[in-house]
């Protein structure tokens, strides 16, 4: 038995084809989004991973450091780093900010980390070009996608940076290039306050009778003087020794230190199950939505083909083609439309993503999960025509 | 009644019921033999599409009685089970328009019907060959039916009809839409396949060209048949 479906695709192969196009033009949008999704996971799962930790000590009852301000001492890491099990332990800050270039600006998380101690925690781990920073001040080394050159002079709040090593998939849970900077560097550009406001400070200190009384010289100047630096960090990542079990070390420090101690699972928690939480439930929506369209589309075109062909229908209705043979027709067709369309989806999203500003993440199982759903659409989009076509009478072929 | 031909004693259609019930056929008797082509008469609204569409089975009749050949097909009620194999393998329908199936070629459209039966493809496509040069189309075999004039549409329908040999065919005013010289082509071209293929042909048209050649013609008027002799006169 010839394929009635196949005939009809060929005989009017422009109008599948093109609307093929269209419908692919949206599911390659839909899987794009799908991809902006898994991005965002991965960019989270990439924070984990690059950060070297095992452990992340914030402040009491907080989500910090990424999904929630934190703020800690900065000499907390030596007593953290004294508890058994502990291999590692050091200070880190993140600020998101806008960096200065020469002729642009572009917006980076500033990672803070401690001199001194190359592929510790919160260290780049892998570079792509250049050197770690070796120097106390005033070095930085950045994600390629932040568009930074090695040499090139930068500026994060009034200081000037050498860009001395590039990293890549160093990224922010909200895909923001990071810049690595020396911590006191970055501890100072995170809590420093501008000239007017520390004149300002400074003259209030010094009106203050209780830091400035006569005959007790020297306290309004340590104030200010304690005022003027800050010994604050966001957290500090711990690595545990191997052979000890993470979670008997966090449980150490939370008794211990009073802190907040999260592992990496619970880190990875915060991340995706909070911090993009709404982004995904947005994501979520849209696809909703996309698919009621794609739907949508895809109903009136098989609709429409199969108008088109009503008095075909009876004829071969008359002529004894069953039913089953019609509604094969007609499903067949929405099939293919629904291929085609994902064929051209797929390779639109694989072509798109790379100019995603963000970081879009296109997994096979998504691309099949994706043409099994295209492919239920479709069937359930071709009902509406298969019900028309069933009800044609086939004594519509005959006038009168 | 030899074999094939059809035979058709009272029969009756009535839409609807009560006060409102419309006699579409009142009584209907008619004989065609086998190789035999019969015009079927009369004006707008005397049931003649209604009668075409109870011998085509698409519609049930109220009463009567139908045979198909020697097998009774209709007894005030159907009784064979599968009307749609019926219509598939007994009966052949050639419309006004050709109706061809647009997205298939000529050689398909006339073999579509045995491959429908089961017939493997490429045995359908010979039997379609077989009667497309029969009707002097053998050379448009490959052709799409827009690419076809209204005659050899015609005869490519003619073709569909008469592939799966059934013993009767319906034309519904298949000379309609064509001039005279080829309206009369068709009639001559459903003559020989109606001999040569002993199928027994009613054709149902207004078509003041054609009714001078059939040798009986059947009147319908008000939902009753009847009967009488034609010229017969089919020019060379």
């Amino acid at each position: 038995m010839i394929s009635l479906a196949g005939r009809d695709i060929l005989h009017a192969w422009g109008k599948f084809v093109f609307t093929g196009f269209g419908l692919g033009l949206l599911i390659g949008v839909t899987l794009t989004m799908a991809g902006v999704y898994r991005g965002m996971v991965a960019d989270g799962r990439a924070l984990i991973d690059n950060s070297g930790a095992d452990l992340w000590v914030v402040q009491q009852g907080t989500l910090g450091p990424y999904a929630e301000p934190s703020s800690l001492y900065d000499d907390l890491w030596r007593d953290i780093a004294g508890i058994a099990g502990v291999a590692a332990a050091a200070n880190v800050t993140y600020l998101t900010m806008q960096v200065a270039r020469p002729d642009s600006d572009v917006r980076v998380m500033v990672v803070g980390i401690a001199p001194g101690m190359p592929a510790g925690p919160g260290w780049p781990r892998h570079l792509v070009a250049g050197r770690q920073i070796t120097r106390g001040h005033y070095e930085a080394v950045a994600d390629v996608k932040a568009g930074l050159r090695l040499g090139e002079r930068i500026r994060i709040r009034r200081k000037h940076y050498t860009v001395v090593g590039l990293t890549r998939r160093m990224v922010s849970s909200s895909g923001d290039p990071m810049v690595f900077i020396p911590l006191k560097d970055a501890q100072e550009a995170q809590f420093l306050k501008d000239n007017d406001s520390i004149h300002s400070q400074r003259r209030r200190t010094l009106e203050n009778p209780a830091f400035n009384r006569p005959g007790v010289p020297g306290v309004a100047e340590a104030v200010i003087a304690s005022q003027a630096t800050s010994n604050f960090v966001n957290a500090v990542l711990v690595r545990v020794k191997p052979g000890y079990d993470v979670a008997e070390v966090a449980e150490s420090i939370r008794r211990w230190q009073r802190l907040q101690v999260y592992d990496r699972a619970q880190m990875e928690e915060i991340l995706v199950g909070k911090l993009i939480a709404t982004s995904s439930k947005q994501i979520g929506m849209f696809l909703v939505i996309l698919a009621v369209v794609s739907a949508a589309i895809v109903a009136f075109i098989i609709y429409t083909l199969t108008m088109d062909k009503i008095r075909e229908i009876a004829v071969l209705k008359l002529i004894g083609t069953r039913n089953r043979t019609i509604a094969g027709m007609i499903l067949k067709q929405a099939l293919a439309l629904g291929a085609i369309g994902f064929m051209v989806g797929r390779i639109s999203a694989t072509f798109a993503a790379p100019h995603f500003p963000k970081y879009v993440l296109l997994i096979p199982q998504d691309a099949v999960a994706g043409f099994f759903i295209v492919m239920a659409i479709c069937t359930l989009a071709s009902l509406v025509a298969i019900r028309m076509a069933i009800k044609v009478d086939p004594a519509e072929a005959i006038g009168g | 009644m030899s074999e094939g031909g059809i035979l058709i004693e009272g029969l009756r259609k009535r839409y609807g019921q009560g006060d409102t019930a419309v006699d579409a056929l009142k009584e209907v008797n008619m004989r065609v033999e086998p190789g035999e082509v019969v015009g079927l008469i009369g004006p707008s609204g005397s049931g003649k599409s209604t009668l075409l569409k109870c011998l085509g089975a698409v519609i049930d009749p109220s009463a009567g009685r139908m045979t198909l050949g020697d097998e009774v097909i209709y007894d005030d009620g159907w009784k064979v089970r599968d009307l749609r194999a019926l219509r598939r393998d007994k009966i052949g329908f050639v419309f006004q328009a050709p109706y061809l199936i647009p997205f298939l070629d000529v050689t398909d459209n006339v073999a579509l019907l045995p491959m429908l039966a089961g017939v493997p493809n490429a045995q359908a496509r010979k039997r379609a060959h077989e009667l497309l040069e029969a009707l002097d189309v053998q050379h448009r075999a490959r052709a799409m039916p827009a690419q076809l004039s209204g005659g050899e549409q015609q005869r490519v329908a003619i073709a569909r009809g008469l592939v799966n040999r059934p013993p009767v065919i319906l034309a519904d005013e298949p000379t309609a839409p064509l001039d005279s010289v080829r309206a009369l082509a068709v009639i001559r071209i459903l003559n020989d396949m109606a001999r040569q293929y002993r199928t027994a042909v009613i054709v149902v048209t207004h078509d003041e060209k054609i009714i001078p050649t059939f040798r009986r013609i059947y009147h319908i008027r008000d939902g009753v048949t009847h009967e009488e002799q034609g010229e017969g006169r089919l020019p060379e």
